[in-house]
């Protein structure tokens, strides 16, 4: 990255697979999967009857009747990754100059939760009855508007809505507003709460999910040639970006260092991926250029590598295009096999993953992959475990219905 | 049945806004004492309407102020 640098001072999760990096972070490290039969509705009369739910979450614990009157699921999980990622970071909100500090918060869909809770009082009560927190609470930016005034943050603020690549747009996007100049600590990533009646139920119709209902741990299965489609999660992810000088200025323990935001789109099709892969390449390329990395420097890739028939052979392909013979000595795997596609909020888990792996030296595995897709090139796919080697750059890719792709580049932080 | 009117205004104006109801008088006042906003008092508005199966006018709305003139205004709508 040109300009200013950008360091990662802070992570807060809220997975399938856990709340904190001290239980997400095993499960993903050791491949013990979240995927799940849903619990939150009866899913009896759906083809799909399985997920990645955020079991583990009760709103009460986190905030009062009145404010949870106010707040969609998908802002609960923002606000609380929010609170985690701000007490990694200790950063002391209040100390600081709040007119430069802003929240960059993604979402794939926005408050789907309360879009079907107020539809169904219209059919029921007419439309006079609908609740005036409808819109507030459902629109897209409902997340970083309630972070910002959650914690009094004046500076730029804003949601990002790219289908399952927000997140990483959301960091991308929130690096890019620290370097250049535009403000000096971000509280940015993604956040999605869709496990309902109405989004089980678009994803089941096109055909995009698993039904793989009798055996949930085995129905993610990234890269294998028995992948059936994704599996659905929820969540959020949440990292405090910070301009280096003032994370070094009052001590900050740096986790690492965000050096490169690449974006392009397919223009081919609305779910689709361009076939070639040729969408995914510009995106790896576009960020190893802006991080002035060479293909060969990269340690570790985790994949977009969602379990779709369609998707994760031109990922691999894609792969293969931009790294060439580095390919070889890449280790590339699918965190979605363990917790699922958390949608718009999944670049950021991920990112906390690509983070976690580098300071522990470990690629986490991609589980259930028994019979690698030869389509798949053979790449090193972290099968089953966990790999030891040293990873001082990773990449996390994202990509999203309509055509938008993402790589973020994180470093080791070495001063 | 006014008492009936009374304890189920409280009782919802309590779950709304999230208040012990033993707190609540015909003096509270909504924006004063439990901090209502604009959208607060819409979804009040709603709240009464669905309870007793009633329709009140955003005339009617903008006059109640305190927990006293909503029961009154309950009241005498089902007269």
């Amino acid at each position: 990255m040109n300009g200013r640098r950008v360091v990662v001072t802070g992570i807060g999760v809220v997975s399938p697979v856990g709340s904190s990096k001290d239980t997400a972070w095993p499960a993903v490290r050791e491949g013990r999967s979240g995927i799940g039969p849903i619990k939150g509705f009866d899913t009896s009369d759906y083809s799909v009857h399985i997920a990645g739910e955020v079991n583990d979450f009760d709103p009460l614990d986190h905030f009062s009747k009145r404010e949870l009157n106010r707040l969609d699921r998908f802002v609960q999980f923002a606000l609380v990754a929010a609170d985690c990622a701000l007490q990694d970071a200790a950063l002391d909100i209040e100390g600081e100059d709040l007119r430069r500090v802003g929240a960059y918060i993604g979402t794939g869909i926005g408050g789907l939760h309360e879009i079907e809770a107020q539809h169904t009082r219209l059919l029921r009560s007419g439309p006079n009855r609908t609740s005036p927190l409808m819109i507030p609470k459902l629109m897209t930016n409902a997340a970083a508007g309630q972070v910002a005034m959650r914690y009094g943050l004046l500076g730029p603020s804003m949601s990002v809505s790219s289908a399952c690549a927000s997140a990483s747009h959301a960091i991308g996007e929130a690096g890019d507003c620290i370097r250049n100049g535009m403000a000096d600590v971000q509280i940015c990533g993604g956040s999605e709460a869709a496990i309902t009646p109405m989004g089980l139920s678009g994803f089941q119709q096109m055909r995009a999910l698993s039904t793989r209902n009798d055996d949930p741990k085995a129905a993610s299965r990234p890269f294998d040639l028995n992948r059936d489609g994704f599996v659905m999660a929820e969540g959020a992810g949440v990292l405090i970006l910070e301009e280096l000088e003032h994370a070094s200025k009052r001590g900050a323990s740096i986790l690492a260092e965000l050096i490169g935001y690449g974006a392009s789109s397919d223009a081919y099709h609305i779910t689709l991926p361009e076939p070639d892969g040729r969408g995914a390449a510009r995106a790896m390329a576009n960020a190893l250029a802006d991080a002035g990395v060479e293909p060969e420097e990269v340690d570790y890739i985790n994949a977009h590598g969602t379990s779709t028939p369609a998707g994760d052979d031109v990922e691999a392909k894609a792969i293969v295009s931009v790294f060439g013979d580095a390919a070889r000595d890449l280790a590339v795997s699918s965190s979605k096999s363990i917790f699922g596609h958390l949608l718009g909020a999944s670049g950021a888990l991920e990112s906390a993953v690509c983070i976690w792996a580098i300071q522990d030296d470990i690629a986490p595995p991609t589980i259930n992959l028994t019979d690698p897709d030869p389509e798949c090139c053979g790449l090193n796919f972290v099968p089953h475990q966990a790999q030891e080697r040293p990873i001082e750059v990773a990449i996390s890719n994202s990509f999203g219905f309509g055509g938008h792709n993402v790589s973020l580049v994180i470093r080791q932080f070495d001063g | 049945m006014a008492s009936d009117v009374r304890e189920r205004v409280i009782s919802l104006i309590a779950e709304r806004m999230d208040v012990d109801p033993d707190q609540i008088t015909d003096d509270t006042h909504f924006v004063n004492d439990l901090q209502s906003d604009s959208l607060d008092m819409a979804e009040l508005v709603i709240d009464l309407e669905e309870e007793f199966d009633l329709s009140i006018s955003d005339e009617e709305a903008q006059k109640i102020e305190t927990v006293g003139q909503a029961i009154k205004h309950i009241e005498e709508s089902q007269q």
